[in-house]
């Protein structure tokens, strides 16, 4: 049954598919790869028609793994988690064939890898055992150092290392957390067990452990997200990183972050995020996130690290709308997740593709290329409305969910989020107006060519996407609904009850 | 006839659309194929034209009372928020979408001889309709949140036309600024959807506004702050202080843009939207107070600087802001229909003037153009004597110059008699509204002076252009001058549209548009003024029209005036107000470069490149000290500090294993 099989199989498929490329001859290490990520993403389409949205968690499997341990191999999606998985599957072959021209040197160990971050990328997304989980979000660390680390650009290993370390010693905090959680919890049931819906049945009434559990799950997250003051290794990596890298960096693995705040850190520990104290600090970077890191993106010379600085504003919208639990905040903080990942993507696509033709990243290097490059242009133009937010467009949907919602819960913090439209477009729009417009002034700009059918190919679905969702976010909506009412409502009784037991 | 379904409205924003899809595939694929572009980009607003002229005749036929909505899909479920993609016909969305499309065709027309020699032609027209389909979405629209769609998209493609030549930086660098500082206005407009969802716990129109008056205390604070915040937005889009610094520079687009987008419709969108609001602004007396008083500030503080602009367009742009406060005005003070009558008269004068000064530029452009000079060809100082040359623009832009004025029977007389009559009467029961009125009659008075010097300037005493340049000066070919005419007689008419009962007439507009401000004048009904009263306005405000026509007769001397590369500078107040009261410069002292500065040299280079990544330049000690410190701070038993705490240390690490 395809129901029973499919998270297997989108796991599974990358990494033997990977192998497949090591194997092959070089020269045919992308098409095969296209090929894969292809063959994975037709594997993952069914999953938006037969996925039930009042059915809860679905697509199951559960088997033992290692059993003394309580370790199981447990995957399934929800609504939360359905569309990072088709967000996953979809950007992987874009990312693939958007390398094609980019990446010139050790091509079958580059695909190989991106391959296997894909299975790691899936893998956290689906796994609902914790053990399972923590061995997944190392997996998919491990190639993404390697594709900075190796395909990056200049100071490409400063950035791989920040990177890893950043984001290793969060996982090790988790690693300790998982570790003590499991165990308070087998003192309690006299059953050790890493399942997910295991430790969240008897997960209350920790007393002030369950601040520190809290705190580590928060910082491995928080440090993913990344949120200030945590954010600044994603500027270098994002620099450094190949177009593919950075496009699954901020696509995909960011949302990691997030997901982890709405699928472990509130609902494991609802008494302690919701703490007035915590929350507090928690709507307070997330504001720092959209104010400061619209503001830092704004005076960047480089259009990399603009985008960089960009996630950490959007991202603050996400953050936002999980803590304020409403249904809307929720559900806009999820659109919000898929539409960074959509228009941030091909932001970073669409500065590769300039990269490309005039090797440099800094926007003062270009200048009236609309001219020469119409096509070009015109969708770089479509992509930056959507990124600041403009109706129609998929940005808009999510950031007025999460405002909308955020209002409820935290009036001012909504107010103060509001001006993170205006800052959005005092970032992107003069960006956008040197880069495209003004003078054509530089020699080197006068003879680019416009885009070629393969980027085309790889900015048109993108771009579908981002009016679609802009026209017609229904059907996601009302998919990730049901989800997203459960979760508040689990973390709102989870914390009443905790919170009157003490 | 076969009664046409009006749920088929979708069709008339559904045809601009249209154009803007086939013109902007053949501006990105075969921007020469002029003649197509030119069948799709007019073609699709006669027809847009048509199909709302036959959808009001049939609403008008129907006599209904309430909003038309028409729900076609679901846009944004989301649990108790609904917003349905939905479009609705009432009275006053009516007179919008036949401005809208019918002075649209027109000026799509005019564009069409303008722009034919540029090479962006195509881009252009495919611009030119996303616009008319965006404003055509925000005055259909039946909730805030579609209304917004309208009310972004239009920013949108003002931004895209500011900057349509954008080889040039000025011209970026002023659509930048017209979104930018229309984003500041959207701020509020979302705030204010915020707070009404939060209270009315929806954002359709019917809903909001039938709920209204039992949901909000009337002068409470809440009903305060969503109208204020509406009207922020109102300052943004209708260039009102103090955001209007974007719509001057805005005159960076081609003319017709001028027209259409910055003079007849977009930047009517706010008096649009006090007015569809209506029932909240009633329930409001300080925000109306402030609509009006700002409509007031700004039409007599615009009018000065009007007064001593030498770039045609630049004192159009000012008169345009003048002539906004205005309706702000009328709606500021209730009186809806005369806001939105003045709202129908200032769009067929205002595209006037503007596409008869575009024949002017279009003709001075060529001028130079065949003589490679690089002069102004806006500056009104290099004109002088073009009613020799362009005899028919000239008769035509008086006729506007007569109506913007305020001289009977033309159409801008009627609808501002009314403001200012409904002003005073108000100020019977609220003084605040008698200073209202004197700035009123105030700019009146400054409106016609500087109008009459423009025209004076312009078109009459010797030609200043240059002996060269004199025998290429032109009327424009009839495509042009033909929509001209049009306007002409609409401006010469259109007061026809509401004649008070006072001049015997039958206030059509305003019976017209009583089922939609029925509700908010039953919360704030207005104020009557016996006969003679109104009569001695009247003609009070048409001598104060007469004296800046004949002040700037008696005190302009055309004939002293030397071409603008030969003159001297201002001096004086004349330097204060042609320096436009260096607002711009007290914007760009205290927000701009303060902002930028701070982003660069304290957030970026200091807080983030020095403080969070470098926070271990100075060796481990620093930290370990800090840690230290804080572990004897730890045990306050508040959690919010162990929160920093644990942040803190963190980072701490992190740093230190980077090193």
């Amino acid at each position: 049954m395809y129901r029973d099989w499919v998270l297997t199989a989108l796991i599974a498929w990358p990494t033997v598919a990977a192998a497949g490329v090591l194997l092959a001859p070089p020269r045919w290490a992308k098409h095969l790869a296209l090929a894969a990520s292809l063959i994975e993403f037709g594997l993952s389409v069914p999953l938006w028609w037969m996925f039930a949205p009042e059915g809860g968690v679905q697509f199951t499997l559960d088997a033992p793994w290692i059993q003394s341990w309580g370790i199981h191999y447990t995957v399934g999606v929800d609504g939360i988690s359905l569309f990072m998985v088709l967000l996953t599957t979809f950007l992987v072959p874009l990312s693939v064939l958007g390398s094609y021209s980019y990446i010139t040197t050790r091509e079958r160990g580059f695909y190989s890898l991106l391959l296997v971050l894909t299975s790691g990328m899936i893998g956290v997304f689906v796994s609902l055992d914790l053990f399972l989980f923590y061995v997944m979000w190392e997996l998919m660390l491990i190639p993404m150092y390697f594709i900075i680390g190796v395909w990056g650009g200049e100071r490409r290993l400063y950035a791989a290392i920040k990177f890893f370390i950043y984001t290793f010693f969060g996982s090790l905090l988790m690693l300790a957390a998982i570790l003590v959680l499991v165990h308070v919890v087998a003192q309690r049931t006299g059953v050790y067990s890493f399942a997910y819906s295991t430790l969240i049945a008897h997960v209350g009434g920790l007393g002030p452990l369950a601040f520190w559990l809290f705190g580590a799950f928060f910082l491995a997250f928080a440090i993913k997200v990344p949120m200030f003051p945590f954010h600044t290794w994603l500027p270098d990596a994002h620099v450094e990183a190949p177009t593919a890298g950075s496009v699954l960096l901020a696509g995909v693995l960011l949302k990691m972050g997030t997901y982890g705040f709405l699928r472990f850190a509130l609902p494991l520990f609802p008494a302690v995020a919701l703490h007035p104290g915590v929350q507090r600090i928690v709507v307070l970077l997330a504001l720092i996130g959209i104010i400061y890191g619209g503001l830092v993106a704004m005076v960047q010379p480089d259009f990399k690290k603009l985008i960089a600085y960009s996630s950490v504003a959007h991202l603050g919208f996400v953050t936002l709308g999980i803590w304020a639990l409403t249904l809307q905040s929720v559900q806009g903080a999820l659109m919000v997740m898929i539409n960074h990942g959509i228009s941030t993507g091909a932001l970073f696509f669409l500065v590769g593709m300039l990269y490309e033709r005039r090797h440099s990243r800094l926007i003062e290097a270009f200048g009236g290329i609309a001219r020469v490059v119409p096509m070009l242009a015109a969708v770089l133009t479509v992509v930056s409305l959507s990124s600041i937010g403009l109706p129609i467009t998929n940005g808009f949907v999510g950031e007025f969910l999460v405002l909308v919602g955020v209002f409820r819960t935290y009036p001012l913090a909504a107010l103060i989020a509001t001006t993170g439209v205006i800052i959005a477009a005092m970032y992107m729009l003069p960006a956008l107006q040197r880069v495209i417009y003004n003078p054509l002034d530089k020699p080197a700009n006068e003879k680019l060519p416009d885009l070629s059918p393969r980027e085309l190919a790889v900015l048109v679905p993108l771009i579908a996407c981002i009016l679609w969702i802009g026209v017609y976010p229904q059907p996601i909506l009302r998919r990730i609904e049901p989800a997203s009412r459960q979760l508040i409502q689990t973390v709102r009784l989870n914390a009443a009850a905790f919170t009157a037991a003490r | 006839m076969p009664a046409i379904p009006l749920s088929l409205l979708w069709v008339v924003p559904a045809l601009p659309l249209l154009g803007f899809v086939l013109n902007g595939t053949l501006a990105l694929t075969r921007p020469g194929a002029k003649r197509a572009v030119s069948i799709v980009g007019v073609g699709t607003l006669v027809l847009a034209f048509a199909a709302a002229a036959l959808a009001v005749i049939e609403f008008g036929g129907q006599h209904a009372t309430a909003p038309l909505v028409f729900r076609y899909w679901d846009w944004i479920p989301a649990g108790e928020l609904q917003v349905p993609f939905a479009l609705q016909l009432d009275q006053l969305s009516a007179v919008m979408i036949l401005i809208v499309t019918g002075v649209g065709a027109l000026i799509h027309g005019f564009s069409v001889g303008y722009m034919h020699e540029d090479p962006g032609y195509a881009r252009y027209f495919a611009y030119l309709n996303l616009f008319v389909f965006f404003m055509l979405v925000l005055v259909l629209g039946a909730s805030f949140p579609v209304m917004f769609v309208g009310w972004e998209g239009v920013g949108l493609c003002s931004y895209l036309l500011i900057g349509f030549w954008f080889n040039e930086k000025i011209n970026g660098d002023a659509g930048k600024k017209a979104f930018i500082v229309n984003r500041i206005g959207d701020f509020g407009f979302l705030v204010a959807m915020f707070l009404i969802f939060w209270r009315v716990g929806s954002l359709d129109f019917v809903t909001v506004f039938s709920k209204a008056p039992a949901v909000f205390a009337p002068a409470g604070a809440l009903i305060t702050a969503i109208t204020l915040f509406l009207f922020l937005g109102c300052t943004g889009k209708s260039a009102q202080i103090p955001l209007y610094t974007w719509l001057p520079d805005a005159m960076q687009g081609p003319t017709p843009v001028s027209a259409l987008i910055h003079a007849a419709t977009m930047v009517t969108a706010g008096v649009y939207l006090v007015a569809r609001c209506g029932v909240l602004f009633a329930l409001s007396p300080t925000a109306s107070a402030t609509v009006a008083g700002v409509g007031a500030l700004t039409a007599l503080f615009a009018a000065t600087i009007a007064l001593k602009q030498w770039d045609i367009k630049r004192v159009l742009a000012y008169s345009t802001i003048s002539q906004l406060g205005y309706m702000f005005v009328g709606v500021g003070t209730g009186a809806y229909a005369a806001g939105i009558f003045h709202l129908a008269t200032h769009a067929f004068f205002k595209a006037l003037l503007f596409l008869g000064s575009g024949s002017v530029i279009h003709a001075m452009h060529r001028a130079y153009h065949a003589t490679h000079s690089h002069d102004d060809a806006q500056d009104m100082r290099n004109m002088g004597g073009l009613a020799r040359y362009l005899p028919w623009t000239a008769r035509l832009m008086w006729i506007a110059t007569l109506a913007i004025a305020g001289i009977p029977p033309f159409a801008g007389f009627f609808s501002k008699d009314e403001i200012l009559g409904a002003a005073f009467a108000e100020g019977t029961v609220r003084p605040a509204w008698y200073v209202f009125w004197a700035m009123g009659i105030g700019a009146a008075l400054l409106t016609a002076f500087y109008m009459t010097r423009l025209m004076l300037y312009t078109f009459h005493g010797p030609n200043r252009t240059g002996e060269r340049e004199r025998e290429h000066l032109h009327e424009a070919p009839w495509s042009m001058t033909g929509p001209l005419v049009v306007l002409g007689a609409l401006t010469v008419a259109g007061g026809a549209l509401n004649v008070a009962p006072l001049f015997g007439g039958g206030a059509f507009l305003e019976r017209w548009l009583d089922p939609v401000t029925a509700a908010a004048s039953r919360l704030s009904p207005l104020v009557e003024l016996p006969r003679a009263t109104e009569w001695a306005l009247v003609v009070g405000a048409v001598l104060v029209a007469g004296l800046g026509i004949m002040g700037a007769f008696r005190l302009l001397r055309p004939e002293e005036l030397v071409p603008a590369r030969a003159a001297a500078p201002e001096s004086g107040l004349g330097r204060i107000l042609w320096k436009k009261w260096y607002v711009d410069e007290l914007y760009d002292a205290v927000l701009v470069r303060p902002i930028t500065w701070v982003s660069r040299e304290v957030l970026w280079k200091i807080v983030d490149v020095r403080i969070v990544d470098g926070f271990l330049v100075d060796g481990t000690a620093v930290v370990t000290r800090a840690l230290g410190w804080i572990g004897s701070r730890l045990q306050t038993g508040e959690v919010g500090v162990y929160v920093v705490g644990f942040v803190v240390g963190v980072l701490a690490v992190l740093v230190a294993a980077l090193k």
